[in-house]
């Protein structure tokens, strides 16, 4: 198990998210991504100090377990249907995954960094992952796939953090790790809520909301 | 000399690899099965009967068996096996590789077209379709592959292979999928079907009769045997002539196991599966080209 494996593994799941039509496997996919990404500060060349061991734990546990069973337990108390329903096509949606990676690749090999990371494949995987997060987001219709693309951009900054700052990230990623858990929470409570007022959780029947009617 | 043993190994043995498959079907289904070497009993049977041709179809009809096999039998001459160089090697040659299999393919649809059924015309839209999507993975995986090798032929492309990496693993996994979706295998097609809407390859033969029907079975085996030679190849690398083939008897098991073990996806999802392919070879392709 060596960094690059872990990121190619990363890079995978995103394009796994892409293609899937099942929101249960999506979720799945996540939770997989949340427990890589737990290990790899333990990997990326960072001391074996204490506070590594507490943010490698915290991250497989809060994102390879917690989220996965959080989102498991809104969906099936949404009681919705269970599919993706994209805006873009799955097939557009994996080809637009793989021009992010082009994209992130040119991009990461003239980024200038300030000292050099333990892996060369740290800083494309990191922007692609953000680039597909926010692709997820605006191009999903379900609450909870929009909350998954949220997690894939996080992760995306989270192994840019991990990578690429040394020392003091460390610490700013746990603060970060509370807040996406804190996040998280109050997404799935609010996509229960809302499934039970109006018995959907499709984000594009709130534009209907607006005051003028064309 | 060992060049010309392989290609007449390729063609003594390529009908053998859908027996083991067959077989290998027939043990997870609890079947006896049929013969190991039934695919030859079928061609020399084919091969003592007159072909009957309707009053409808012209010359191309009856061409195209004959060119699909010529054209499988010269890519057999180019793809080498067990580090053995081709007999046919130059740079490039893997362009000719895959638009000899196009042309091979191209000559069956035009042929299912010739009979004017509509019946073979959907098979054949279906088949052009789903090869479409099967070749740029094709290509990408090869791109990726002599990126690496900093050789244009496959000869070169398969004697620098390093079996290892994540690259590697990708572009194996993309050539497995070509392989199936190429060899109208289960994920993509179901060979046991016959006259049924949904499948591709078998229902643009159904009026080749005879000698003309064994010259398409026995093309269709030797493509098996070619895309599988690129795998073994890619897979396992520089070894001898009997692990070569050994690894494609294996090769051949896994197919049988992929086959009984899976369900044919919906046709709206076969282009689902040759995207994601292509995708995994696009990632191999950006990984090598760093």
């Amino acid at each position: 198990m060596n960094v690059e494996l872990i990121l190619i593994l990363v890079v995978l799941t995103n394009l796994k998210l892409l293609g899937s039509s099942r929101l249960g496997s999506s979720i799945r996919m996540v939770g997989w991504q949340g427990l890589l990404l737990g290990l790899l500060p333990l990997l990326a060349g960072h001391a074996l100090t204490p506070r590594v061991w507490l943010l490698a734990a915290g991250g497989i546990a809060i994102k390879g377990v917690m989220f996965p069973w959080m989102l498991l337990r809104a969906l099936r108390e949404a009681e919705v249907r269970r599919e993706v329903e994209p805006f873009v096509g799955m097939i557009t949606s994996i080809l637009t995954g793989v021009l992010a990676l082009g994209v992130s690749f040119w991009l990461g090999q003239r980024l200038p960094l300030p000292h050099p990371v333990s892996s060369p494949l740290m800083v494309p995987v990191a922007m692609s992952a953000i680039l597909i997060g926010l692709f997820l987001i605006v191009s999903r219709r379900k609450a909870v796939s929009q909350v998954l693309g949220f997690l894939v951009m996080e992760n995306g900054i989270y192994v840019f953090g991990v990578g690429v700052v040394k020392e003091i990230s460390l610490l700013v990623e746990l603060g970060v790790l509370l807040d996406v858990f804190v996040a998280v929470f109050v997404m799935g409570i609010t996509i229960f809520h809302i499934s039970r007022e109006f018995d959907h959780i499709d984000t594009d029947r709130l534009s209907t909301l607006k005051d003028w009617k064309p | 000399m060992m060049a010309s043993v392989h290609i007449l190994l390729a063609l003594a043995l390529a009908p053998l690899l859908l027996g083991v498959i067959n077989r290998t079907k027939a043990f997870f289904a609890g079947r006896n099965g049929q013969p190991l070497f039934q695919l030859y009993y079928d061609l020399a049977k084919l091969l003592r009967k007159g072909a009957v041709y309707s009053r409808t179809t012209s010359w191309v009809f009856r061409a195209g068996p004959i060119v699909g096999l010529a054209a499988v039998v010269l890519a057999t001459a180019i793809v080498p096996l067990a580090g053995v160089g081709a007999p046919l090697a130059f740079a490039g040659d893997l362009v000719l590789f895959a638009y000899l299999l196009g042309l091979m393919r191209f000559f069956t649809v035009i042929a299912a077209l010739d009979t004017g059924s509509a019946f073979e015309g959907m098979g054949a839209s279906r088949e052009v379709q789903f090869s479409a999507l099967a070749e740029p993975v094709l290509f990408l995986a090869l791109a990726a592959l002599a990126r690496q090798a900093g050789s244009l032929s496959l000869t070169g492309i398969l004697s620098a292979v390093t079996p290892a990496g994540p690259a590697w693993a990708l572009v194996a996994v993309a050539l497995l999928v070509v392989l199936l979706a190429e060899n109208a295998r289960i994920p993509v097609d179901d060979p046991n079907t016959h006259l049924e809407l949904t499948m591709i390859h078998e229902v643009m033969v159904l009026d080749h009769s005879g000698p003309d029907f064994a010259f398409i079975l026995y093309g269709a085996a030797l493509k098996l045997w070619v895309l599988g030679a690129l795998l073994v190849g890619v897979v396992l690398p520089g070894g001898n002539i009997f692990l070569s083939l050994l690894a494609m008897v294996a090769l051949a098991v896994v197919v049988g196991v992929i086959e009984s073990t899976m369900a044919r996806l919906r046709l709206l999802r076969v282009p689902q599966l040759l995207v994601g392919a292509g995708a995994l070879a696009a990632l191999a392709l950006i990984l090598v080209m760093r």
